[in-house]
């Protein structure tokens, strides 16, 4: 049914999996680096989608439903973090934040 | 060229500058747009995969609630524009290559493991319905588990960001 070749989608979902390990890897500010990894969770996601189209199954799915609600836990716990993080330390840089207490 | 890949290769584009862009703002808030960007662009993907209600959750919880989430939390801590550091140089010539080297070799292995099967195009998987009947018959246990973890969630989320007083 569909026309484009499904690992062209893959393809992208490696192609932004790399892009956000390198934010992950490059980046100073803790709020970036958070989002790098919701971008590499969302490219698993799209890989997820993308298999389960392949083999007409639909645990993929539903998978990538679990996905997003643990991302959405994730993100409500690590943001309580960084706000404190932020309270404490004054900075977001995470060069500034190498002791675990102060 | 049909319709639907040209409409695949536009999406890709504005999915990966999207995320190049990510990288390269330096304000955290134009990160969270350019992120916002890239989930808008996956879920027209979804689409496109026959994923309807997939594409649905992620324009809803992805692109509504968690971002707003981080677009709150960067206007709350006031979040300006990111330190230079002296550390980045070495980041620069060896930690990008590897990294290019890393998201190349991904993209490598996905396309050729897949190659063997895409002869199949597959076939639509599935309607909502058959995803419903199928998250609360196989799946309804972990689907009741995660409503713990997003509770736990919220009192850990509310008890770290309390003040102490």
């Amino acid at each position: 049914m569909t026309v484009v070749p499904l690992p062209y989608y893959l393809v992208l979902s490696a192609i932004l999996f790399g892009l956000g390990a390198i934010g992950f890897v490059f980046k100073r500010n803790v709020i970036t680096i958070f989002m790098a990894i919701e971008l590499m969770l969302n490219a698993v996601n799209l890989a997820f989608v993308t298999f389960s189209r392949m083999h007409g199954q639909l645990q993929g799915q539903v998978f990538v439903l679990f996905v997003i609600v643990v991302a959405a836990a994730e993100a409500a716990v690590g943001l309580a973090i960084i706000i404190v993080i932020a309270r404490s330390r004054q900075s977001l840089n995470v060069e500034r934040v190498d002791l675990l207490k102060l | 060229m049909t319709l639907e890949l040209i409409l695949f290769f536009l999406l890709a584009a504005v999915a990966v500058a999207g995320a190049v862009n990510l990288i390269l703002q330096r304000h955290p808030i134009h990160s969270a747009l350019s992120l916002i960007v890239v989930m808008g662009a996956l879920a027209a993907l979804y689409l496109l995969l026959g994923a309807e209600f997939i594409a649905a959750v992620q324009i809803i919880v992805y692109a509504g609630a968690i971002m707003v989430l981080f677009v709150l939390v960067i206007m709350l801590l006031n979040a300006g524009e990111e330190e230079r550091t002296n550390l980045s140089r070495m980041a620069r010539y060896v930690g990008l290559p590897v990294g290019f080297f890393l998201l190349f070799e991904l993209a490598y292995v996905m396309a050729r493991a897949a190659g063997t099967q895409a002869a199949a195009p597959g076939v639509a998987p599935a309607s909502t319905r058959q995803l419903a009947t199928m998250l609360f018959r196989e799946f309804v246990l972990p689907f009741e588990l995660t409503s713990i973890l997003i509770l736990i969630a919220i009192l850990g989320a509310v008890v770290l960001a309390r003040r102490e007083s």
